[in-house]
């Protein structure tokens, strides 16, 4: 394939990002309509990647190799696989939509635009690196806008703690992963920190078994696995409404993908010596992330407990190590980024409107806004695991896997489904049915075109991939194979 | 090592200190006879006088195959002190043009003529081969300092500075020089190269060449502002004029680095195991006490001090990682050269600052991202370089640090440096957040920004940039310009 088409995709986002800098602070219009251009090109050259995935061939597609630092054996080396593929297209819809939905920002959208397309670059570098050092260089760029995006245009009322807590949990967690991968760089004595070659080290057992939570856990706290999950949920509901979106939608997924990377795909062996503590943890994420979400009186908070709890079930996927979990946590990590976009997004439009995300002071909001009502119904549905909704074909597959590897991980964990079920439906009845309250009544006005435009697509999506998985599973099924034939399972 | 016969073609290896002194003649002529008028430019003169020389060293001072011991063994010409030199000439620089314009020293001959002087005492010490020729070069370089660190004469802090500065700096000397002595007087030889063989022939006990060892890392733990001996540079950094804060916290830095790693290398290579694990617990107390105290600072040229001495901290991990060689050294090269770039932008942003504010607090700084956007997004670059965060300097020096831990067996010690890293980031996004988040009430009062400041800022912010993107020619020159050092 000769049109680096991966790469473009990385560097639109950055680049029309530098370019928006460069613009004068108040040409809001320019700055907004150039944002919304470098989002469509992102999703329209990620969606165009993934619809002729089918016709490249080898385990990674789009591949791109340029020398970086010769001297450590670093390569400026991308390619997607079976895996990768999705969530590339997943970021790029959640760019998108998060333009759309940003629309009127007011406050300095130069800088915030900025910010966020410079977060935008890593976190598609991360998905299409090759190459170890890439990645962390991707992963930790992706990490320091988020400080500034949820301190300065967050939550007025949490916004420093949870920016702060945030961004020292991630790095905390990314140079402790990075220890383990100089360890193996040295270790592997192949000078060189491409994924492909490590794969191949052959690490002693011992060296596995040591270094796999060092690096695993390092990534998965992005990933929000419990108990290093804390700071995800302040992190949600202290970022604006796009921020939180890409947070909770492509972010954590940074942090499961990586782990999956170089945790699991590197050190198998240590994968499988500690996959029973993940299957643990990942438990008590869905059960705890789901009774939390339960309790909560802030909108805002049952969303960011529930991704808590879904990213669990990713990583209970990843857990199973056998090819039905695996395909699973593949396809939860998609459905529950444009799910959880598509929540956070009807959090952000309800706020917008009544100033509250108390449950209790809400109601009645079907009548003022059907479509947003419609979408989240739609986002209930699948976070429940609806059969004809993407999480139906997710979840699924991660019980059958887990059934096979542990049945009783597998009962505790849909206990946590069945919760789920109950916070999604009382929220559908307090805020979007039932009376609204006279503080309300008549003052609160429907969405913008551009909010609808974001609910159909991140609506449709799910429903298409619900009703015709053949859409995604087979291509992440090659994806899986890639990782069995490394784990050595069936 | 032998000493290379004098040749004429010698002279190139001192090209860069007779272009100092020259250029230090042609400032201090002008500040005679030239009028009030030109005075005012004598930092673009000084700065291009620096480039001139610093471009004449590209072309004919390089080391090339000339590698040795020149001018009857006081000098070394070799590939590490060539990329020092240049580091320094760009350090001051900077200095100079941070200084044009400055009130009360910015049309001051003799400001820029000592600041001249100080270049060329640093770049001797770094290619000093010699114990004399080193100490002498030491107090070259120190002597200027102090002046120009009390150079504002009716600020007592500045006052307070200078004279602090001097008083730790003669007692580090004072012990160095016993150290030099006792080298001296157990080896007879002045040479480096000469002294190690000099030294095993006599047998010496461990204890006796540990302790020499020590003393003289006691001066150099000064120079680097390494714990504990790092008590002078937060009261010296706060009162110094803001752009020789900025010269010595990266090129006065960079010099005492280069010494120390020539020296440890060159006379001690029997006893590394020793002076390695007393930087070792330096390293670890340094970076560790460094960004302790930052956490609470509420001066910005404070929190920079405090941060520069966990810098020293971390650039130790290089020096002390140095088996296998040469990835250990080289990293210390790197994170040197990336450190000062970076500082550098830091410092120079800072400078704006106060010229039109007149403070350096923290605080001061709300609104600044509305104020000046330009300048709020170079303090964001500078901060999060200095922070490690792609696609900075500061990260790829920190991966090439914490890489040579790694490699030498030291995980313990990059897990060390991995926890004040974090603890480095929170105090950076602290500043950041007064920068970005806090509203203040002078938001609409611009801050000028002359153009030679604007050239230094943009070079330097250009250099973040350029080391930690396209990283791998520094990486190849850093990796192959140490390697004659073993």
């Amino acid at each position: 394939m000769d049109f680096p088409v991966l790469s473009i995709i990385t560097f639109t986002p950055i680049v029309a990002g530098m370019v928006i800098l460069c613009l004068p602070a108040h040409r809001k219009r320019e700055i907004r309509i150039l944002a919304l251009v470098a989002a469509t090109i992102a999703l329209l050259l990620s969606a165009w990647a993934y619809f002729t995935f089918g016709q490249a061939q080898g385990d990674y597609r789009f591949e791109e190799q340029y020398a970086w630092i010769p001297a450590l054996g670093i390569s400026y080396h991308v390619g997607v696989n079976g895996i990768s593929m999705p969530l590339v297209l997943l970021t790029g819809i959640v760019i998108f939509t998060g333009v759309l939905i940003s629309w009127n920002i007011d406050d300095r959208p130069r800088e915030f635009f900025a910010f966020l397309f410079v977060l935008a670059t890593g976190v598609f570098g991360v998905f299409v690196a090759l190459d170890l050092f890439h990645l962390f260089f991707f992963y930790e760029i992706a990490v320091f806008p988020m400080f500034l995006l949820i301190a300065i245009w967050g939550w007025k009322v949490t916004r420093e703690y949870a920016a702060m807590k945030l961004t020292l949990y991630l790095f905390i967690g990314s140079v402790i992963a990075l220890v383990g991968a100089l360890a193996m760089y040295f270790m592997s004595g192949l000078n060189t920190f491409d994924l492909l070659a490590l794969e191949q080290a052959g690490f002693s057992t011992a060296f596995q078994r040591f270094w796999f939570p060092f690096v695993f856990f390092g990534f998965a706290v992005l990933g929000g696995i419990f108990p290093f999950h804390n700071w995800s949920p302040d992190g949600h509901v202290a970022a604006p409404t796009a921020v939180s979106m890409f947070h909770a939608g492509v972010l954590m997924k940074l942090g499961a993908f990586a782990a999956l990377r170089v945790g699991i795909m590197l050190l198998p062996e240590g994968a499988q010596f500690w996959s029973p503590l993940i299957i643990i943890l990942a438990t008590i994420n869905v059960v705890y992330g789901a009774s939390i979400a339960m309790v909560q009186s802030d909108f805002k908070y049952v969303i960011g407990f529930s991704s808590v709890s879904h990213m669990g079930l990713v990583m209970l996927g990843f857990a199973t190590l056998n090819k039905d979990g695996l395909t699973g946590a593949g396809l939860q990590m998609f459905s529950h980024g444009v799910m959880t976009a598509l929540f956070f997004a009807v959090v952000g439009m309800v706020y917008d409107r009544a100033h509250t995300r108390e449950i209790p002071k809400l109601g009645g909001f079907a009548k003022v806004m059907p479509l947003v009502a419609v979408g989240f119904i739609v986002g209930g549905l699948v976070s429940m695991g609806m059969p004809g909704f993407s999480g139906f074909v997710a979840e699924f597959p991660i019980f059958m896997g887990l059934w096979q590897k542990q049945p009783v991980a597998a009962l505790i964990a849909v206990v946590g489904i069945v919760i789920t079920a109950a916070y999604v439906m009382r929220i559908v009845r307090q805020v979007f049915f039932g009376k609204m309250p006279e503080a309300f009544e008549g003052k609160v006005g429907g969405v913008t075109t551009f909010d609808k435009i974001a609910l159909v697509l991140l609506s449709g999506i799910m429903i298409s991939i619900g009703v015709m998985p053949s859409l995604m599973a087979p291509m992440v099924e090659t994806g899986t194979e890639i990782i069995l034939r490394l784990v050595g399972g069936v | 090592m032998p000493i290379l016969e004098f040749t004429p073609s010698m002279l190139l290896a001192i090209l860069s200190e007779m272009g100092l002194l020259v250029l230090a003649g042609i400032i201090l002529l002008v500040d005679a006879i030239g009028r009030q008028g030109s005075r005012r430019n004598l930092g673009w003169l000084t700065a291009s006088g620096l480039a001139a020389i610093l471009i004449a060293m590209f072309i004919w001072g390089k080391p090339e195959a000339s590698e040795g011991l020149v001018l009857g063994g006081m000098l070394r010409h070799d590939w590490p002190a060539f990329t020092f030199k240049i580091l320094l000439l760009f350090a001051a620089a900077v200095t100079a043009l941070l200084s044009t314009g400055m009130k009360p020293f910015g049309d001051r001959g003799e400001f820029f003529a000592l600041l001249v002087v100080t270049v060329m005492g640093m770049n001797l010490m770094v290619s000093a081969a010699d114990l004399i020729m080193l100490y002498l070069a030491i107090e070259t370089t120190s002597i200027p300092l102090y002046v120009l660190a009390g150079f504002l004469k009716g600020d007592d802090k500045s006052t307070e500075s200078g004279l602090k500065y001097f008083l730790f700096g003669a007692i580090a000397s004072a012990v160095m020089l016993y150290g030099f002595s006792l080298i001296y007087g157990f080896s007879g030889e002045t040479n480096l190269y000469a002294l190690a063989a000099g030294v095993q022939a006599q047998q010496l006990s461990p204890w006796l060449m540990g302790g020499m060892a020590l003393l003289v890392i006691v001066g150099f733990g000064f120079k680097i502002s390494a714990a504990p001996f790092h008590f002078w540079a937060p009261d010296v950094y706060e009162g110094a004029p803001t752009p020789i804060t900025a010269y010595i916290s990266t090129a006065s830095k960079a010099a005492g680095f280069a010494v120390l790693v020539r020296v440890m290398l060159a006379v001690f290579p029997a006893i590394q195991a020793y002076w390695a694990a007393i930087l070792t617990a330096m390293a670890v107390v340094t970076m560790t006490l460094g960004n302790l105290l930052a956490l609470a600072q509420k001066n910005i040229k404070r929190l920079l001090a405090y941060s520069s001495i966990a810098h020293a901290g971390y650039i130790l991990i290089g020096v002390v990682a140095v088996n296998p060689p040469p990835l250990g050294t080289a990293s210390m090269l790197l994170y040197l050269i990336a450190y000062v770039v970076t500082n550098l932008a830091a410092f120079a942003v800072v400078v704006l600052f106060a010229r039109s504010t007149g403070s350096d607090e923290i605080e001061d700084y709300a609104g600044l991202s509305r104020r000046s956007p330009g300048l709020a997004l170079s303090l964001l670059v500078a901060l999060l370089s200095l922070a490690g965060m792609p696609p900075f300097a500061g990260f790829i020096a920190k991966v090439y640090i914490f890489a040579a831990a790694v490699q030498s067996g030291l995980i313990w010690l990059a897990f060390v440096g991995v926890i004040n890293a974090i603890i480095g980031l929170y105090y950076y996004l602290t500043i950041l957040k007064v920068v970005y988040l806090y509203r203040s009430d002078d938001e609409d009062r611009r801050i000028a920004i002359p153009g030679a400041h604007a050239v230094a800022l943009v070079g330097c912010i250009a250099a973040v940039l350029i080391i930690g993107i396209i990283s791998g020619p520094w990486l190849d020159w850093t990796l192959q310009a140490v390697s004659s050092w073993f």
